[in-house]
């Protein structure tokens, strides 16, 4: 078999001048549809970039010119600068605690199967079934009550804010965590509990590596879910604490310039850039 | 090394029975196999004595000391996985050094004791791979090496060879033989491969339904079973049931008078290792059954034949494949005599 095949290949090759094969009009096709597909979910931010740097102060196609003086009046405006580190604040802390609970919560889901385990692991995943308003809303609610029953602010509070994230956050941490602890051979860290190591140094030398990707991913989305949140946030701030995407709606209720555009393309490009570097450690697609 | 007690050793988990009044001393340098099929509670019994299941009632004894409630990571127990269970994150010596550091053994001796445990498995020479760059023997060698860099006191090892295919399950067997008796290691093997702990234990205890059925040398549960699980479970046999007649022959409820030994009014059951008979074309001896071949199965070096005997019976027996004619009256359909000595008989009460 394996001589008629060469002999043939040798053949072709010799009597006629090497052709490439023709690809398929289905394969083409295929082609197409995936090229147009990725334009269709990057057109929003094909057209944020491109917007950001039309010249005139109303959005008029096609723009008279280009100027870069809308991202100077981005990161110079106080409201988009405080909004910024606001936000930065809030999504790190939140991320944070999100993420310590998230694995704590995981672990002893997965590792401990109690009475009820799956009622808990619902529960934590029920903020994203919850619309964000609603949950926004209802956490106003809930806060009030508290301020009623402590006589403390707790709306329009830094903490407010950051506990309402953290629920905001557990969901994906849970989800990620318990998914790659599942996945986990329960005897490689009885392997080293044999081999001398308390329950402590086997958690922090075995299993904690071992779930480093799926930590990493968590924190990442975690941060991202937290930064752009708007609907949860809205109910939540106090004067002078307007996270990013608060300040954003604010500015689009009186202005219609393309300052919006450049604060955009610039969040854009920092999460791109996280996620980027965080690719380089960590490789998300495999957790994800 | 130590020796090792287990008594009366209990597991329940809720109404069910995991391992019932277990006991049993392993002698300082004995390899005991538990043998039994899934679910017989061998597997639970290893994780009791390393320390991952809290037994609920009884002692285990490492040495003089009473391990009972001691937890895990004191007991220096050395433990190999049916899945090698070695640590993804770290290289060959990183997991074998693990161990080392958590016996907190002085840095500068640890890296001699880890060199010298690869050595012993032939694993030095990739003690820089992942252990996702080794094949399974490889990482089991690997595991076996981690296990005993720490200088267990007792050596556990769960199905260790499950995972590997026939030939490399052999190689390793021996391997671990090898060293178990070079080093003088306090060993038990859990399998549920008799031939596997045939070729490799001192002893080996057969569990059924929790319960310890027979402890014993291979050859000693091979020729004398207490019970028909053993009879059954170890090799294959043939049983005839029926009593002690009059003249002290053995009387099976088909009419056959079989010449035992040692014959005992409570012998209800006579069993006959497939093995221990004779195909003839004429009768002979005591004990002679005639029938005729229903099947000949071919396995290389044995023949396994299965005779219908003139009662309805039918019986087992296996032929040696000497070659040659040798074997051509046992063509399928060809007529019969089945003889076995008295001496071959196993007699049960039960």
């Amino acid at each position: 078999m394996q001589t008629t095949a060469s002999a043939d290949v040798r053949l072709v090759s010799t009597t006629a001048p090497r052709r490439k094969p023709r690809t398929p009009w289905a394969t083409w096709l295929h082609r197409i549809f995936v090229v147009l597909m990725y334009l269709f979910m990057l057109s929003p931010l094909i057209f944020v970039v491109w917007l950001s740097f039309f010249k005139d102060a109303i959005l008029y196609f096609p723009p008279s010119g280009y100027t870069l003086s809308w991202y100077q009046k981005a990161v110079t405006d106080s409201a988009f600068v405080n909004g910024f580190i606001t936000s930065l604040q809030v999504a790190v802390i939140a991320s944070l605690c999100g993420v310590m609970l998230g694995v704590a919560a995981s672990l002893g889901i997965i590792r401990y199967a109690f009475k009820g385990n799956n009622l808990v692991n619902t529960l934590l995943l029920s903020p994203l079934l919850v619309p964000g308003i609603v949950a926004g809303v209802a956490i106003y609610l809930a806060y009030l009550q508290v301020e009623n029953l402590l006589d403390m602010d707790v709306v329009g509070t830094y903490g407010g804010l950051v506990l309402a994230h953290i629920c905001l956050t557990i969901p994906w941490t849970v989800r990620l965590v318990s998914a790659s602890m599942h996945g986990l051979d329960p005897s490689i860290v009885e392997a080293a509990r044999n081999l001398g190591a308390s329950p402590r140094v086997a958690f922090w030398r075995v299993t904690l590596p071992l779930l480093r990707p799926a930590i990493v991913a968590a924190s990442l989305f975690s941060f991202v879910v937290s930064f752009e949140n708007l609907e949860l946030s809205l109910s939540l701030v106090g004067p002078g604490r307007t996270t990013l995407p608060i300040a954003i709606m604010q500015y689009l209720e009186f202005n219609l310039d393309p300052t919006i555009a450049a604060v955009s393309a610039i969040q854009i490009l920092l999460l791109g850039i996280v996620m980027l570097v965080t690719d380089r450690f960590v490789k998300l697609s495999q957790v994800v | 090394m130590a020796k090792v007690s287990i008594e009366r050793l209990k597991k329940t988990f809720g109404s069910a029975v995991a391992v019932s009044d277990f006991s049993l001393d392993i002698a300082d340098g004995e390899l005991v196999a538990f043998l039994g099929p899934s679910g017989c509670g061998k597997t639970t019994t290893l994780r009791m004595i390393a320390g991952f299941i809290e037994p609920t009632a009884g002692t285990i004894h490492i040495g003089d000391d009473d391990v009972t409630h001691m937890p895990v990571h004191k007991r220096n127990t050395g433990m190999v996985f049916q899945r090698y269970a070695l640590f993804p994150h770290m290289t060959v010596s990183q997991n074998v050094l693990f161990g080392l550091e958590m016996h907190k053994v002085p840095a500068a001796e640890r890296d001699k004791r880890m060199r010298a445990a690869l050595d012993m498995v032939r694993m030095s020479q990739f003690h820089d791979r992942y252990p996702r760059q080794l094949s399974g023997g490889q990482q089991q060698r690997v595991a076996i090496a981690r296990a005993l860099a720490i200088q267990p006191r007792v050596f556990l090892l769960d199905e260790p060879l499950s995972n590997l295919d026939a030939k490399l399950r052999v190689e390793v067997r021996e391997e671990i033989r090898d060293l178990q008796r070079d080093l003088g290691l306090t060993t038990v093997f859990v399998t549920h491969d008799q031939e596997e702990a045939l070729a490799i234990a001192d002893r080996m205890a057969i569990m059924h339904d929790g319960k310890v059925q027979q402890i014993g040398s291979p050859e000693a549960l091979y020729e004398r079973p207490a019970n028909l699980f053993v009879a059954d479970f170890l090799g294959k046999m043939n049983f005839f049931e029926g009593a002690i007649s009059e003249t002290g022959k053995f009387l099976t409820t088909h009419q056959h008078q079989i010449v035992i030994d040692g014959a005992d009014r409570s012998v209800k059951k006579v069993g006959v290792r497939p093995e221990r008979i004779t195909l003839s074309s004429q009768p002979q001896g005591p004990n002679t059954l005639s029938g005729t071949v229903d099947t000949a199965i071919y396995l290389g070096s044995m023949i396994d034949i299965r005779v219908r005997l003139d009662s309805g019976e039918s019986m087992s027996a296996q032929v040696s494949n000497r070659g040659g004619d040798h074997i051509r009256h046992l063509a399928e359909g060809a007529r019969v005599h089945a003889s076995f000595a008295p001496a071959d008989c196993v007699l049960f009460s039960e």
